[in-house]
């Protein structure tokens, strides 16, 4: 018994490599279609993400196994990666103040 | 996985808490080596960020427009514009490989040393044809439209700077795994991985961990390139 449960924790069907390997391909198409129907605006931007998380989170669940590793793994990953995002929230806000300080200094001149 | 006591410990948060207050080990039943592959990709994550990051800023704050990616990097084919054309056959192959390569982690746990030899050296040829066409689409923007890293004729000037520091750097990791899956094609093939060969530099036996630990580093290099495509190429 012991060694069933050993052998799931390594080795796993060929089929699930193949589907996520299929979807991989499938969500890089219809990346790709948004730049091809030239999408703007929202829609643009909500579709480019979506498909961005998506591959991200297929590649690292299955391809690097996070999906079958413990907790304590996991979350030494993830929570510094979430860390990033709230680092890139805080420079978009920089980025806008930045923009904004230009562009007044050189219409008013400074 | 060889940890027989595995099956024992508990799961999800409860066992969270319990790996990180035990005693000696805190990843159990992680090989030494794969968490510190993990810890390598985290601080390569770090590094990649900083790159994206300061790019999405100084893109939001430049006055002038930015280069519209959809068109640089379009080409032609029979006299039509098509619109990122070389990056989505990039996307596509760099995806391949990485299916190759978890298929390739797949035979090795199942001791499999012809398939798994195969899928490496068919990953490795997959990496290499990735970094052909970033030389060539390198070279055409060098040669044939004159970016440079402090102008170009399209629009704000940190533009090239930008472009050549993360594919670049996405490049070079791209061409140091080719180098590394050669090796390991190689290893594979020679049985180094079911006979427990010695490693030249490393003097330790080998194990077929090893083409797990490749592959760890492989799918985040195709992990990163999801990023870029979709930071850099689309939006």
């Amino acid at each position: 018994m012991n060694d069933t449960k050993k052998e799931q924790s390594t080795t796993h069907k060929i089929g699930i490599y193949l589907w996520i390997w299929g979807l991989l391909f499938v969500l890089s198409f219809f990346s790709y279609m948004v730049d091809w129907y030239n999408f703007q605006g929202l829609l643009r931007w909500s579709l480019i993400l979506i498909f961005m998380f998506l591959k991200a989170g297929l590649i690292m669940a299955f391809f690097m196994h996070l999906f079958w590793e413990r907790y304590a793994l996991v979350n030494v990953l993830l929570w510094p990666m979430t860390a990033i995002a709230g680092f890139l929230c805080l420079m978009i806000a920089e980025g806008k103040y930045t923009v904004f300080t230009r562009l007044f200094y050189f219409f008013t001149g400074g | 996985m060889t940890d027989p006591t595995l099956d024992k410990l508990p799961d999800g948060f409860k066992g969270m808490s319990s790996d990180m207050g035990s005693d000696q080990t805190t990843f159990k039943g992680v090989n030494w080596g794969k968490a510190m592959m993990w810890i390598f990709l985290l601080s390569d994550t770090f590094v990649f960020s900083c790159f994206l990051v300061a790019y999405m800023k100084v893109r939001a704050s430049v006055t002038e427009p930015w280069p519209y990616p959809s068109e640089v990097f379009g080409l032609e084919v029979g006299g039509v514009p098509v619109p990122l054309l070389l990056i989505a056959i990039m996307t596509f192959v760099l995806i391949t490989s990485s299916g190759t390569m978890a298929l390739a982690v797949k035979f090795g746990y199942e001791k499999n040393r012809k398939m798994c030899g195969l899928f490496v050296l068919l990953t490795a040829i997959g990496g290499l044809t990735f970094v052909g066409m970033q030389a060539f689409e390198w070279s055409k923007l060098i040669f044939h439209d004159g970016v440079r890293p402090w102008g170009n004729p399209f629009g704000a000037e940190q533009f090239g700077a930008f472009f050549f520091m993360i594919t670049g750097f996405h490049g070079t990791h791209v061409s140091i795994g080719v180098i590394f899956l050669f090796i390991f094609a190689r290893k594979v093939f020679r049985g180094d991985f079911d006979t427990g060969r010695r490693g030249y530099f490393t003097t330790m036996k080998s194990n077929y961990v090893a083409i797990e630990i490749l592959g760890l580093y492989w799918h985040f290099v195709d992990l990163v390139w999801v990023f870029i495509f979709a930071f850099f190429y689309l939006w």
